[in-house]
């Protein structure tokens, strides 16, 4: 019993560190521009599909795929933020998330048409299969998964808080006119925010490819749980996301197991909503 | 106009697409309207489905003297009805209960379909069905189970498939087999997804063994489309079911492979109820880690020249995909109905209902393994009926029961990878 409970909370922390790394990139996008990106979950599946021509193209893994993924994003990133976000931010709330809804479904169903409705998957150990430690198992995929979650996490926070480039968003996010007086383009800003943010959703997506199914729809699946973790965290903040992914992944795992499956997202949104009454900005948001 | 726009523009365009359906209509021809999931996570059936259909309306269209006895093959178009030709109108349920009956509605009254096939997932196929029920259309089924379905009294409603009473007796018989044969099979554990689907064939499997004396020891039910199942997955691997039936679409079964690897957990025999693992993509994706799974079908390629050696081979050259249980009972059901309105002489709904009702088909003059075709009052085929196979290479699966249509014989326990 308590050996299977360490299992539950191992496989719990792992999922967790998962659902932080989707995340990272859609709550770096709201805390720079006020924009929800309704696009996230299908950036995550882009990120997957490129894993998976690198893999039947080139036979690589995610050591060619990760990096490949990043950077096409990052430059999808850039040319959203060009063509449709620069613009779509000027009008209103609803221009914003119709605009991202119909890129997201832009995207889903360009990729349908390309690569059809067909489940796909990577080979299980193309990240070394499984460790057993003291019987406790540990999918090498999700530990890389896990470890560059806190390693984006960390460099994201860094970033913002540590380099003149993160001052320099951080001040456009405030104030974009007296960013513009102190000699600060938004412009620009606003679209390595959209990289950056691009950049790590590629990541993430090449990263989960090789543990979960590959299908056009799948940003829909994974989607909500961005949602919920980028606000149980507190929107615009990178650690915060890190921080309820892992308390999400925790809480879904045990209750699936303890109390079962059918009720875990019960209690995990009953929980959710639950602190957000007491704390609408979420666990480390700003007021 | 600026780049900004022409993105606009294909965001616009591509929810317009996704928004609405094409509604092509052409007069003189047999309108038959096909509900099915041609987007959301059950997509890779309805695109399944539209080959399949493409390729029986081909059959049906135009003359296939190859094909024998087959119905509706020799000649071009629908004899009864001067070679009137078929056509489907399709509608995407998008997985959800809500829009299918929204598109029955729209495909009855606005696209004046004379009858209505689909819609997959059980859930979907009783609110669709009981639009076409209100509006006095046939609608025919070929692959939901839920054996509610044709408990309704309705008397527009006729299913071609077996359903999962028929099931619980050939899982019965099956697992008594093995069981004289020297395997374990008295603690039995059901996994199911929460759907109409899941939970109905779980609720039916219960009953229908309880009644022969067999308890289902443990019943893990989680929430369908799921994004982790490692819970459920260990609270197997605690309980050390013999037997664990799964009954699962495709993405959770995918989910499901993954994961019983990752956790190394086998349970000596793995039986599924058809659905996600006789989906291509599943044995694709899993199959070489799901060696040695039991699934049930009533599908099979037959000999080399036989009709349904032909169809299956028109499928694949369509389709690039084998022709696998679920999309092959979709077709059958489109055949059925065709057959019906032909016999019927008249696009008439009640005409049609009639023809229904007398449907009589042979073993010869269908693709499944069925006994036959012949609708009960309650609209379902009493003739309808199934085996197992095994997916012991994992790459193809081979019927392994009944002895009398085995290909090969069971392998226990189950390999896994």
């Amino acid at each position: 019993m308590t050996f299977t409970l360490v299992q539950v909370i191992v496989g719990g922390l792992l999922l967790g560190a998962v659902y932080a790394l989707f995340s990272s990139g859609l709550t770096l996008v709201w805390g720079m521009m006020n924009v929800v990106n309704f696009a996230h979950g299908d950036f995550v599946m882009l990120g997957m599909y490129v894993a998976f021509v690198v893999y039947t193209l080139l036979g690589g893994g995610p050591l060619i795929g990760a990096p490949l993924a990043t950077l096409l994003l990052a430059t999808l990133g850039v040319i959203v933020y060009f063509g449709l976000i620069r613009d779509i931010m000027k009008g209103p709330m609803l221009a914003q998330i119709l605009g991202t809804f119909g890129l997201a479904l832009l995207l889903r169903y360009s990729v349908f048409w390309w690569f059809g409705a067909n489940f796909l998957s990577l080979p299980e150990n193309l990240v070394g299969g499984t460790f057993d430690i003291f019987g406790i198992r540990i999918q090498a995929s999700r530990l890389l998964a896990g470890v560059v979650a806190l390693v984006v996490t960390l460099a994201l926070h860094l970033l913002l808080t540590r380099t003149t480039l993160g001052s320099r968003m951080l001040a456009v996010a405030e104030d974009a006119t007296a960013a513009q007086l102190m000699g600060i383009r938004p412009d620009s800003m606003q679209a390595i925010a959209w990289a950056i943010a691009a950049g790590a959703t590629g990541l993430a997506g090449a990263l989960i490819a090789t543990f979960f199914y590959i299908v056009p729809t799948v940003g829909e699946t994974l989607g909500i749980v961005a949602f919920v973790t980028v606000s149980l965290g507190g929107f615009g903040s990178v650690p915060g996301a890190l921080v309820a992914g892992l308390l999400i992944g925790v809480i879904e795992s045990l209750s699936g197991y303890l109390i079962g499956a059918v009720y875990k997202d019960i209690v995990v949104y009953s929980l959710f909503l639950g602190f957000l009454w007491f704390r609408p900005q979420g666990l480390m948001g700003k007021t | 106009m600026r780049f900004s726009h022409v993105i606009g523009l294909f965001s616009a365009a591509a929810m317009s697409a996704a928004l609405v359906g094409n509604a092509a209509a052409q007069s003189k021809t047999v309108k038959i309207g096909g509900i099915f999931p041609m987007s959301g996570n059950a997509a890779s059936i309805g695109v399944h489905v539209k080959h399949a259909f493409d390729v029986a309306l081909d059959i049906i269209n135009n003359p296939h003297p190859e094909l024998g006895n087959f119905p509706l093959a020799k000649n071009g178009g629908l004899a009864g009805l001067g070679g009137a030709k078929v056509e489907i109108v399709y509608a995407d349920n998008q997985g959800s209960p809500a829009t299918g009956q929204n598109q029955a509605l729209r495909l009855i009254t606005e696209e004046k379909v004379v009858a209505l096939t689909g819609a997959y997932q059980s859930g979907i196929t009783l609110t669709a069905s009981a639009i076409a029920e209100k509006y006095n259309i046939p609608f025919v089924n070929g692959e939901s189970v839920a054996p509610n379905l044709t408990e309704r009294g309705f008397k527009w409603f006729f299913r071609v498939t077996p359903i999962a009473t028929d099931f619980a007796r050939v899982y019965y018989e099956f697992l008594n087999d093995m069981k004289a044969a020297g395997a374990k099979t008295d603690n039995i554990a059901i996994l199911h997804d929460n759907t109409e689907y899941g939970a109905s064939v779980a609720n039916t499997l219960t009953t229908a063994f309880k009644e022969k004396g067999i308890a289902v020891a443990l019943d893990v039910a989680y929430a369908t489309n799921a994004t982790d199942v490692q819970s459920q997955v260990l609270q197997l691997k605690e309980k050390k079911p013999d037997v664990v039936i799964a009954i699962s679409y495709t993405s959770d079964a995918i989910l499901f492979a993954k994961t019983m690897q990752a956790l190394d957990y086998k349970p000596p025999m793995l039986l599924a109820d058809d659905s996600g693992y006789s989906d291509p993509s599943f044995i694709k994706a899993v199959g070489k880690i799901s060696q040695g799974v039991f699934n049930r079908s009533s599908w099979s390629v037959g000999p080399a020249g036989s009709p349904t050696a032909i169809i299956a081979k028109m499928y694949k050259d369509k389709s690039g995909d084998d022709m696998d249980d679920t999309v092959a009972r979709q077709m059958q059901a489109l055949f059925v109905l065709c057959e019906a309105i032909d016999r019927a002489g008249s696009t008439e709904p009640a005409k049609i209902q009639a023809a229904l009702k007398a449907t009589d088909l042979k073993p010869d003059q269908i693709m499944m393994g069925y006994k036959g075709v012949k609708f009960d009052d309650k609209g379902q085929n009493i003739l309808a009926s199934g085996l197992i196979i095994q997916l012991q290479d994992g790459e193809n699966y081979v019927s392994v029961w009944p002895k009398a249509s085995a290909e090969k014989t069971p392998i226990m326990p189950y390999k896994g990878w």
